[in-house]
C-alpha cells in the first residue's frame, strides 16, 4: 500500500486511513459533515497525492494529445486547462482528466489515481508517433487543494502572485508556502479553490503553512469522504461509478467535451461519431422523495414497473440539501426534470424524480 | 467511551437492557462514532421475529450503509419510531432516546452469550 508524503499528518490529526486505488488515504478527519460544510462555508484542505500526473513535452506535444484525447489540448492558451477524457477507439471512457497546458510544447494531464498507470501506458502508446515525451511524474508529486469561499484569502498571502489574475481553470508555475508550485485555480468541490502541485517532499511545507494560515479562519483538512459528497453536489461525475469504459461521454452528458471540430483523427472518433446521436443510457440527478438513501448499484424503476430500467451510480444525504441526492443511468427519453422514478432500496422501493445538475451550485 | 454497567453488549456492538422477559436493543456509543453521522435507520416491523447474531435492520451514515445484529432473539415488539424523523438521536442518546426495537426475548439463555460492561469495555480496548 502505498502512502502519501503527508501520512503522519493525517494520523497525527485523527484521521481514519482507508485502502484506495492502492493509496492509504484519508476518509475523514473530525468527521464527514463537518468536513463538508467547512468547504461550502469556509475551507478545506485535501491531500490528493495519490493522483496521476503525466507530464507530455514536444514539439509535437499538442498534436499528441489532440489525437490521443476528446479535446483538443493544442488550442489551449498557455497558462489554461481545460477538462478532458481518454476514450477505447471504441469509445468508452478510459478516465476523465484535466489537461494544463504549461508552456508552448509542455502539457500536464492530470488522471485520476485508480487510473493514473493504464493512462500513462496508453498515452505512451498513442503519442509514440509523434515529436513528445511522456514523464509519469506521480511519485515525484505532492497535490494539496485548498477549497472553498475563503480559499483564496487564506492562500493569497502565502504566494507569490495575485490570484485576482489566475482565471478558474487557469494555472501559473510560482512559489508557494516556500516552494516552486504549480498553482491552479480549478478543484472538485463546487466552490473557489486552488491545486497545488509541488515536488513530493514539498507536499508537507504546503500543508503545514495552510493548516497553520487556514485554521483561524475556519479551514478543517478533508478526508475522501467529504470529497465525494462534495463533488455529487456539484454534479461532477466519478470516474468508476458516472464513467467506466461501458459508457460513452455523449451517454454521461459530456458530450460537449468530445471537440468532433479539432480537426485530424483522433483515437475514438469514428465510434463516437457514431454514438453521438444513440445513446442508449442517459445520467441523470435524482431527488429521493420517498424514504432512504439511493447508493451505488441500486436499480431504478419506472414506478410500479417489474423489471428494472437503469441503476444508481452515486447517492448520498445531501449534507447541503438535508435530503438524499443520487446520479443515475435511466432510459433516454426519461431525463426531463420530474421524470418519476422508483430507486430499489434493500427490499423496497423509494419514489425519486429527476431534478436538474448540479444539486447545488455557489451563489457568486 | 461510555459503556453502562447494566447492559449486556454483543460482538457486533449492539446493546440489549434485559427486563423480565423483555429487552430493549439499541447500538453502543462505539459503534456511534465508528459508523459516523447517522442520517437513516430502517427497522423491522413490529411483530417480526428477528435472531440473535444475525442482521435485523440497517443504519446509514453520509459515507456508508451498516447492518445491525440482533443480539438476542425474539419478537419485535415495539420500534422506536421518533427515529423515522430524527435518526441522528441514535447518535446523540445512544443509550437512552436512540434506542431501536424491543424485543420479547424467545430464548433468555441468549443473554448469557453477550459480554458484561467490563467485558465489553476489554473488547473495544483491544480494537
Amino acid at each position: 500500500m502505498l502512502q502519501t508524503a503527508l501520512d503522519a499528518r493525517h494520523r497525527a490529526l485523527g484521521a481514519r486511513m482507508i485502502p484506495f486505488a492502492g493509496w492509504e488515504m484519508p476518509v475523514q478527519y473530525q468527521g464527514l459533515v463537518e468536513e463538508h460544510r467547512a468547504v461550502r462555508s469556509a475551507a478545506g484542505l485535501f491531500d490528493l497525492s495519490h493522483m496521476g500526473e503525466l507530464y507530455i513535452a514536444g514539439a509535437g506535444a499538442g498534436a499528441a494529445l489532440d489525437y490521443a484525447l476528446v479535446t483538443a489540448p493544442g488550442k489551449l492558451v498557455v497558462g489554461r486547462a481545460h477538462y478532458s477524457m481518454i476514450c477505447t477507439p471504441d469509445g468508452g471512457v478510459i478516465d476523465d482528466l484535466i489537461v494544463y497546458r504549461l508552456g508552448e510544447a509542455r502539457y500536464l494531464v492530470v488522471a485520476n489515481a485508480s487510473n493514473a498507470p493504464t493512462v500513462a501506458a496508453e498515452l505512451r502508446e498513442r503519442i509514440a508517433k509523434f515529436d513528445a515525451r511522456l514523464d509519469d511524474a506521480s511519485m515525484r508529486t505532492s497535490l494539496v487543494a485548498i477549497q472553498g469561499p475563503r480559499a483564496a484569502e487564506i492562500l493569497q498571502p502565502r504566494i507569490e502572485f495575485d490570484l485576482t489574475n489566475l482565471k478558474y481553470y487557469a494555472g501559473v508555475e510560482t512559489t508557494a508556502c516556500g516552494v516552486p508550485a504549480l498553482l491552479a485555480r480549478t478543484g472538485y468541490t463546487g466552490e473557489d479553490g486552488f491545486e497545488l502541485f509541488v515536488a513530493w517532499n514539498d507536499g508537507v511545507a504546503v500543508w503545514d503553512t495552510l493548516i497553520a494560515a487556514g485554521t483561524p479562519s475556519g479551514l478543517v483538512p478533508v478526508g475522501l469522504g467529504a470529497r465525494d459528497t462534495l463533488r455529487l453536489e456539484a454534479g461532477m461525475p466519478l470516474y468508476g461509478q458516472e464513467l467506466d469504459r461501458n459508457t460513452t461521454p455523449f451517454e454521461a452528458g459530456l458530450g460537449r467535451v468530445v471537440k468532433f471540430d479539432k480537426g485530424g483523427d483522433f483515437v475514438g472518433r469514428a465510434a463516437l461519431e457514431a454514438a453521438k446521436d444513440r445513446p442508449r443510457k442517459a445520467l441523470v440527478g435524482m431527488k429521493v422523495t420517498g424514504r432512504g438513501i439511493a447508493r451505488t448499484g441500486y436499480p431504478v424503476y419506472l414506478p410500479a414497473a417489474p423489471e428494472a430500467c437503469g441503476t444508481v451510480t452515486s447517492g448520498t444525504a445531501s449534507p447541503t440539501l438535508g435530503y438524499p441526492i443520487a446520479m443515475g443511468y435511466v432510459p433516454c427519453d426519461r431525463t426531463a426534470p420530474g421524470s418519476q422514478f422508483e430507486v430499489g432500496i434493500r427490499a423496497q422501493r423509494a419514489g425519486a424524480e429527476v431534478v436538474p445538475l448540479p444539486f447545488y451550485r455557489r451563489s457568486t | 467511551m461510555d459503556v453502562p454497567d447494566k447492559l449486556k453488549y454483543s460482538v457486533e456492538h449492539e446493546w440489549l437492557a434485559v427486563d423480565g422477559n423483555t429487552g430493549t436493543v439499541g447500538i453502543t456509543a462505539f459503534a456511534v462514532e465508528q459508523i459516523g453521522d447517522i442520517v437513516f435507520v430502517e427497522l423491522p416491523a413490529m411483530g417480526t421475529t428477528v435472531q440473535a447474531t444475525k442482521p435485523f435492520g440497517v443504519i446509514e451514515s453520509v459515507k456508508a450503509v451498516s447492518e445491525l445484529f440482533a443480539p438476542a432473539s425474539g419478537k419485535v415488539i415495539a420500534i422506536n419510531d421518533a427515529l423515522a424523523d430524527a435518526p441522528e438521536t441514535v447518535a446523540s442518546d445512544c443509550y437512552a432516546a436512540g434506542w431501536l426495537i424491543k424485543i420479547e426475548l424467545s430464548n433468555p439463555s441468549d443473554v448469557d452469550a453477550l459480554k458484561d460492561a467490563a467485558g465489553y469495555r476489554a473488547m473495544i480496548a483491544s480494537l
